[in-house]
């Protein structure tokens, strides 16, 4: 899963940093061409503006189950159907975007920040401190992100007073603890690139302080690749949330999100598909967004492709 | 070589101490009543709960519990689950049925992947080329357990091609080809992308053009010269991919109803069963590391760049 | 030193005609169909080859003369390349209407190449000697070992030290110089009568330069094979060639033997060129370069292309192409040549 995207990015592709700024400026030129860059931001544009401002995309309350209309096939009054509760589909459909969103942005943003600090301070300093955040790096590495997953989810249940909030962070932090460790290793390898560099050896010799020198030497350089990776990984956690909803660990009902919908409706998939072909088509489409962003912005900084 | 070996394993016993530690720490915070309901409807005797918290060091601080269970552990005593069953005996009767299905696994993603990936990135911008790369998206966007449960209803119940549940611990290959496909599927996207990826890259390298400037076939220039080096990185994605495998093994196998490991593990969860959860997840654990190091070897025979003195 | 026993090599069936003329390249046009626009690569040239012969084919990057080696190996990328017109004809035969399968058959044991980067022009994965009896094994059809043995003899052949023991190793387990001799051995493995080298010697140290300089013109000699030597710097090739054609933005433009292109430059490119070699006899004057980029090759300047970095342009150097013409012993397509050549 998330260890296994790293293999297809190839870490810190220039030399100095006048190159990396107009590198910078190269691939924005390209990525301004690319139609399926501007594709995905649209896409997930939508996706954030549902997740932040539901009821502008519908005035229906996801809430209300009508028990005397379940099941229904989509019709001008709900335009995806009714569910199994008789919820309409469009409404969950539109509300259930925030779960996905929050958890793929707030867990891509965190395994960032965390194994770009770790991965950073490992390849900058290097000797004992480094073999010691490697092996630290290696034993969270070891424990699949799934199997991590679900293991932590069953051992802290939600209780049935959860509070939505309370268990979305629980997952935050799970794809957390076991998702920073590619971005560690990615960024550790970048940095090792980078730092042979004669501009950093000068910037050293001249004193610069370690925190400059990694901020204006080693970061611009180091950091596309690592969110290059981030955002590939969003999708994954997306999917992953919706895996641990589907095992019945993640978010359960009532809360409303695509992962719950969809476990709900696999239940009823010969009878009744359109229940649930909409939630995963969102979710899809909104993996595939994120995917497509990552994969457009490293063509974009990788010249080999062009 | 062998140098390399032995400190590679030494520098693996850190992570599988780490690494099951934090399993053991988070399994055994495992709420409820670890007695609970095994003294038939009435609440169990004090004598029994004293009984049975002794004999599972549950009294014991923490740190004390996974020194005397890792002390178990290294003798090949893997514990007994709550009924009394050895975990190794069960982990042997169900290793094979996941073993088979994690390697048939990996069949479809090192014979579909690559074969996908070849297609493609040979006829680069052609029909082909799209097709895979469209399909591969798709599939990697869409939940593995969307992809499963759907599978299942047309291969397994509306078409009958494939039997939709696979219950029995030894069933044959052919029932296994779906399950193992499901199981497998993100993966053959995975490795049909990154060997595309790596072809299209190595066609424009200079050795190549020297193959073909050797007057060889364009066959020869692909297939032999090419291939080669695009398929390094692909190994190595396969044994890291392993591990993903392992996690996958859980939600296909609960969908396919297969008693095997992975089936183990949820139901030790489930029935909050610790022993039997931590000792397999360890196992799987030390399993895939071993992978790991299997795939760096083979990485330094396939490319003699890397040395392992 | 072992004269090449022909082994297991069958007679040629492409024979030289009476002058001993190997390849006749006529009118020739590449160009490159980019999203940038038609980069025209090539613009008509023309030149040939005989036996025995050394032409150096000199330029800048850019100019075309690698391009013009790749359209006579056939290894051109097509598309983006296209050839609209020309001939290449090969001991009479048209190389570029041949079917794929003959032509083949003529890339090696006919005509092969030497590359600039060795180290990245060899297969990181497979052993030198295994590299170079590939072409005994796909060419000649020969087994394994006997593969293997004529490997060790090349490589003695073109000076390897303790080659029956390397024979196995990997390229990155020689240096540099070294793997450029493997280059070598492996081009002249079947015999061809045509050996292209492009820039062989630039990624290398200036005494390995001369030594594989050296090695080059001995095998010449030995095998009266044609050579084409392509290089950016004049340096190299004053001792070994014979004749020189310098290409300019897809174009010949200047002619010459190699003596009196040195004595007396009859272009003013050839002359930049020439001034621009750091020598040991004028130290401490400044080194002239040419200024200027060479020509971005979708947009070629009008009239002769190298107007705008000519320090003699007039007029009509903007509005008129030069045709290459006769001056003197050379051929030079400048319409000042004789101004350039006495001047």
């Amino acid at each position: 899963m998330t260890e296994t995207i790293a293999a297809t990015v190839q870490p810190g592709a220039s030399d100095d940093v006048g190159e990396a700024r107009s590198l910078t400026q190269d691939a924005w030129r390209s990525l301004r061409k690319n139609k399926i860059f501007w594709f995905s931001v649209l896409l997930i544009g939508l996706f954030v503006l549902m997740a932040i401002w539901p009821s502008l995309f519908t005035n229906k309350d996801p809430g209300f189950g009508d028990i005397s209309n379940v099941r229904e096939r989509p019709s001008s009054a709900h335009w995806f159907g009714t569910d199994t509760q008789g919820y309409d589909i469009y409404a969950r459909t539109i509300y259930g975007a925030r779960a996905s969103i929050i958890v793929g942005i707030m867990a891509s943003l965190t395994t960032l920040l965390l194994g770009g600090l770790i991965g950073v301070l490992s390849g900058f300093y290097g000797g004992w401190f480094d073999a010691l955040l490697s092996r630290v790096t290696d034993i969270f590495y070891a424990i699949p992100l799934l199997l991590g997953g679900i293991l932590f989810m069953a051992s802290f249940p939600n209780g049935p007073n959860s509070s939505y909030f309370l268990v979305v962070a629980k997952v935050v932090l799970v794809l957390s603890i076991f998702g920073w460790p590619t971005i560690a290793r990615l960024m550790r390898s970048s940095v090792l690139q980078v730092k042979p560099n004669e501009y950093v050896l000068a910037a050293r010799a001249l004193g610069a302080s370690p925190w400059r020198i990694i901020r204006s030497h080693i970061l611009p350089n180091a950091l596309a690749p690592a969110i290059v990776v981030a955002t590939i990984n969003l999708g994954v956690f997306i999917v992953a949330e919706a895996t641990l909803s589907f095992l019945g660990i993640g978010l359960t009902p009532p809360a409303i999100s695509w992962g719950v919908a969809i476990s709900d409706a696999l239940s009823a998939i010969r009878t009744y598909p359109h229940v649930l072909f909409f939630p995963s088509l969102f979710l899809s489409l909104a993996v595939l967004a994120f995917i497509l962003l990552g994969d457009a912005v490293r063509d974009a900084f990788d010249p080999k492709s062009r | 070589m062998g140098k390399y070996i032995v400190r590679r394993l030494l520098q693996m016993i850190p992570v599988v101490l780490g690494a099951t530690f934090i399993i053991f720490a988070m399994v055994f915070a495992l709420p409820g009543d670890p007695t609970a309901g095994k003294c038939g409807e009435r609440p169990c005797s004090p004598e029994y709960v004293a009984k049975f918290r002794e004999e599972h060091n549950l009294n014991d601080p923490l740190p004390v519990q996974y020194g005397k269970y890792l002390g178990k552990f290294v003798q090949g005593d893997l514990g007994t689950n709550y009924y009394g069953i050895p975990v190794k005996e069960d982990l042997a009767k169900r290793y094979t049925i996941t073993g088979r299905l994690a390697l048939m696994a990996i069949a479809f993603e090192a014979v579909i992947g690559i074969l996908a990936g070849v297609l493609a990135g040979v006829r680069k911008g052609r029909f082909i080329d799209n097709l895979v790369t469209v399909s591969t998206l798709f599939v990697i966007s869409i939940p593995v357990f969307v992809i499963g449960v759907f599978m299942q209803y047309l291969f397994g119940i509306k078409w009958g091609i494939f039997p939709a549940t696979v219950p029995s611990l030894e069933a044959s290959t052919y029932s296994l080809i779906l399950p193992a496909f499901v199981l497998g599927s993100l993966s053959i996207a995975y490795v049909a992308r990154l060997t595309r990826t790596n072809l299209v890259e190595n066609l424009r390298a200079d050795y190549v053009r020297t193959a073909v400037a050797k007057g060889l076939t364009k066959k020869r220039a692909v297939g032999v010269h090419t291939l080669r080096n695009s398929l390094i990185p692909v190994v190595t994605f396969i044994g890291a991919d392993f591990g993903g495998l392992l996690g996958g093994a859980i939600v296909t196998e609960r969908i396919f109803n297969i008693q095997g490991v992975g089936g183990y593990i949820w139901k030790g969860i489930n029935s909050r069963d610790g022993v039997a959860v931590v000792s397999t997840v360890t196992v799987l654990v030390i399993v895939y590391l071993l992978v790991n190091l299997l795939v760096d070897l083979l990485y330094g025979v396939l490319d003699p760049r890397i040395s392992h003195d | 030193m072992t004269t090449t026993t022909k082994s297991a090599a069958p007679a040629s069936s492409y024979k030289p005609d009476a002058d001993g003329r190997l390849l006749e390249v006529d009118d020739l046009h590449v160009e490159f169909h980019t999203p940038d626009g038609i980069a025209r690569a090539i613009n008509g040239v023309s030149f040939d080859l005989h036996e025995g012969e050394t032409l150096a084919i000199l330029g800048e990057s850019g100019s075309g003369k690698s391009v013009t080696a790749q359209a006579i190996m056939g290894i051109l990328d097509m598309p983006p390349a296209v050839i609209p017109s020309g001939s290449i004809r090969y001991c009479g035969q048209d190389l570029l209407t041949m079917p794929e399968e003959q032509r083949r058959k003529v890339r090696g044991p006919e005509i092969s190449m030497i590359f600039q980067d060795a180290l990245s022009s060899l297969n990181p994965t497979f052993p030198v000697g295994w590299q170079i009896g590939e072409m005994f094994r796909q060419h000649r059809g020969m087994n394994k070992s006997d593969a293997y043995a004529q490997a060790v003899r090349l490589m003695e052949r073109v000076a390897i030290p303790a080659a029956k023991e390397r024979v196995k190793s990997y390229p990155h387990q020689f240096s540099g110089g070294m793997r450029q001799r493997i280059m070598i051995a492996m081009a002249i493995a079947l015999d061809p009568a045509v050996l292209i080298a492009d820039e062989p010697t630039t990624a290398l140290d200036v005494t390995v330069q001369a030594q594989i300089m050296a090695l080059l013109a001995e095998l010449q000699e030995e095998r009266k094979m044609g050579l084409i030597l392509i290089t950016h710097d004049l340096g190299v090739v004053a001792d070994v060639a014979d004749r020189a054609a310098v290409m300019y933005a897809g174009r010949i433009v200047a002619r010459a033997g190699i003596e009196d292109l040195y004595a007396q430059p009859a272009h003013p490119y050839t002359r930049g060129l020439l001034e621009s070699i750091p020598r040991l006899d004028q130290k401490g004057q400044t080194l002239a370069a040419i200024g200027g980029l060479p020509p971005n090759l979708t947009r070629i300047p009008q009239g002769c292309a190298f107007n705008p970095r000519c320090r003699m342009a007039q007029d009509i150097c903007r509005t008129e192409l030069p045709a290459l013409r006769q001056v003197g012993q050379q051929q030079s397509a400048c319409h000042f040549a004789e101004e350039v050549l006495n001047g």
